[in-house]
């Protein structure tokens, strides 16, 4: 796995688990890896991967059964409103560079139109 | 948890100041990536740590009053050079390393050169820089310690010892151990370190969470390797 190395480890940790439920690879009620297997396949710190399921259970998104492990939470909503958050993320950021070159609303719209019906007007 | 405090610190050799007035803290269950350029006091500190070598001045605190032999039983120092006898089988060192020290896990480290695809009756010399490198941190990481002090691990070794070698080193995370390593390869320990201490010309230049120090300057621990010792 590359991470990158400007962004902390655990948040990209974070988003590679929310994009395995979105994509259905892991699954809501799905027992997590433990710390020290998903290190060692990451090859990251056990800390570091520690921290990454503290904060998804701090964003309700993991929790732990005593004992046992670590489960994704039993939700099937989780994984639209992953989605969801995931795509605002990507449409925000695509935005916010659209307007950094000077485009009005109106234009990236027509771009956006232009670019899905493959080039043509 | 603190493992150990130093207070400063001063070591001078000649008329070179190796280490000036250093102060820094370090803690059990992290791994501490100690970084600076080569001659900025990252190996005197080490080997003041372990006993090799006397201070001029200044405190080392462990969390309970250590000396002499105790001292050596709790801290493992690995060496940068190659410190192991060229005619001795790798069966050899480790019967040498178990005879010399107390609790020196035999099973771990024969499991870990299974892994590490290294054979028992192989001679030192016969072994390359990569080779022996890996066999040096699986004996280092083998003993029974609190202190775990490797020096340059990755000194003049290929990629995939490397990471053999970094793999190693990031699965020792635990509670009881404190772990510190030195190096100026930056780029390919970012991964596996908690914290991380910049000396510079023997003075503590920053010391702070890696993945805090990411989130506060949106950069790598390289990028800010090269911005603090850009001027050197």
């Amino acid at each position: 796995m590359k991470f990158e190395n400007h962004i902390p480890i655990y948040i990209q940790i974070i988003d590679l688990i929310k994009r395995d439920i979105v994509l259905g690879i892991c699954k809501p009620g799905d027992k997590l890896q433990s710390v020290r297997d998903y290190a060692l396949e990451l090859k990251v710190n056990p800390n570091t991967v520690q921290k990454a399921y503290q904060e998804m259970e701090r964003m309700s998104l993991a929790y732990t059964k005593r004992g046992i492990g670590r489960f994704i939470v039993e939700e099937e909503a989780i994984v639209k409103k992953l989605k969801h958050e995931m795509s605002d993320d990507i449409v925000h950021a695509f935005i916010e560079k659209m307007n950094e070159l000077g485009y009005t609303s109106e234009e990236i719209l027509s771009t956006v139109k232009k670019m899905l019906n493959g080039g043509k007007k | 948890m603190i493992a150990l405090e130093v207070k400063n610190l001063n070591k001078r050799y000649m008329f070179v100041k190796a280490l000036n007035d250093f102060s820094v803290t370090f803690e059990k269950g992290k791994i501490t990536g100690l970084l600076g350029p080569n001659g900025s006091g990252k190996s005197t500190l080490m080997r003041i740590l372990s006993g090799l070598l006397q201070k001029n001045s200044g405190e080392i605190i462990y969390d309970q009053p250590l000396k002499g032999k105790h001292l050596k039983q709790k801290v493992a120092y690995m060496p940068t050079e190659s410190h192991l006898y060229p005619w001795m089988k790798v069966s050899q060192v480790i019967d040498f390393y178990e005879d010399f020290f107390e609790g020196f896990d035999r099973q771990k480290v024969l499991d870990a050169i299974k892994v590490l695809e290294l054979s028992p009756k192989s001679t030192i010399k016969t072994l390359s820089t990569g080779q022996r490198g890996r066999l040096k941190v699986a004996l280092t990481i083998a003993r029974k310690a609190e202190l775990y002090l490797i020096d340059e691990p990755l000194n003049g070794i290929d990629p995939i010892s490397r990471d053999m070698i970094l793999d190693m080193l990031a699965a020792e995370v635990s509670d009881e151990k404190c772990i510190v390593i030195s190096s100026h390869l930056v780029h390919e320990f970012e991964k596996i370190i908690d914290d991380v201490i910049f000396i510079r010309k023997g003075r503590l230049e920053l010391k702070g969470d890696v993945e805090a120090l990411r989130t506060e300057r949106q950069m790598s621990i390289h990028d800010l390797y090269k911005e603090v010792y850009k001027n050197d």
